[in-house]
């Protein structure tokens, strides 16, 4: 997606915390387009204010991630499903 | 020993006593994005208030430029801690816009192109602090800057002043927008350092 500042690797880090799965290979279904994408293709904005993970095809929001001093705030609602390979 | 003073000159305004408390200055303006660009052309741009009401009053481009513009020197304060001093903005004033607009409404929810949206008490958008800008430093506002057109209200955290806006809901209650779901302050003071919930 044009001026997307990185793609879903960036998320690596952030969603180790909060994850046990390597959650970067998994797939997620964009709750708009319903398109299947697997989260290192995800085009993702940020990192400040936050993280946000865009689908590729509709650039609708999947996923947001925002830490704060003493929390960290994920917002799936963008995401139908999320596939973890197992 | 002599003792040499240099005099009482007043108070030093200074850059240190313009910065909120954990911010540091830039002459930059740094571009913060949680999505693409939009292309909004100014023949397609539409403004819109919405009241608690369900009314709705509509400005188009040559409407919103047909209103009188005001030039402002503000700072501004980007809650990712940078801040820059006498920006200038010309654009026209939320009371002018809002005038002639009914409503008993407590809150407002800013809009944006690209889905973006950004909630503030409706008196902080009145009485001359808040405007919807189409110019800074002299020029058409940019597009990663905003244009065709911006709020601007510089006396809360910059992510207030919401890019490519489109449009505000006036609300009897309260309803966060696309950062404050997400932890951040819901009103954003940066002189009491209001950059999460709880602070």
């Amino acid at each position: 997606m044009a001026g997307a500042t990185y793609d879903g690797n960036l998320l690596a880090g952030p969603l180790a915390e909060v994850f046990a799965a390597e959650v970067t290979v998994a797939h997620a279904r964009c709750a708009g387009c319903g398109r299947d994408s697997v989260v290192a293709e995800l085009a993702v904005y940020g990192p400040d204010p936050g993280l946000v993970a865009r689908c590729p095809g509709c650039s609708d929001v999947l996923l947001r991630l925002v830490r704060t001093p003493d929390a960290t705030w994920l917002d799936l609602r963008g995401t139908a499903a999320l596939r973890l390979p197992t | 020993m002599s003792i040499v003073t240099r005099g009482f000159r007043g108070r030093r305004e200074g850059a240190d006593d313009r910065l909120p408390p954990g911010q540091y200055l830039t002459h930059d303006f740094p571009v913060l994005s949680a999505g693409p660009t939009p292309v909004v052309s100014r023949d397609e741009w539409t403004f819109t208030v919405r009241s608690e009401g369900g009314e709705r009053r509509t400005w188009s481009w040559a409407e919103l430029t047909a209103l009188p513009v005001e030039e402002v020197t503000v700072d501004i304060h980007c809650v990712t801690r940078w801040s820059r001093l006498d920006t200038v903005w010309r654009g026209v004033s939320l009371d002018a816009l809002l005038e002639d607009v009914e409503s008993a409404a407590d809150f407002a929810l800013v809009h944006s192109h690209g889905g973006y949206t950004t909630n503030l008490p409706l008196e902080d958008l009145l009485d001359g602090q808040a405007w919807i800008a189409f110019e800074h430093d002299g020029d058409d506002l940019s597009p990663e800057h905003g244009g065709p057109a911006r709020l601007l209200v510089p006396h809360l955290y910059f992510w207030k002043s919401a890019k490519w806006v489109s449009g505000i809901d006036l609300l009897v209650q309260d309803e966060p927008g696309f950062w404050e779901q997400l932890g951040y302050h819901d009103y954003g003071d940066p002189w009491r350092e209001q950059r999460y919930q709880g602070d």
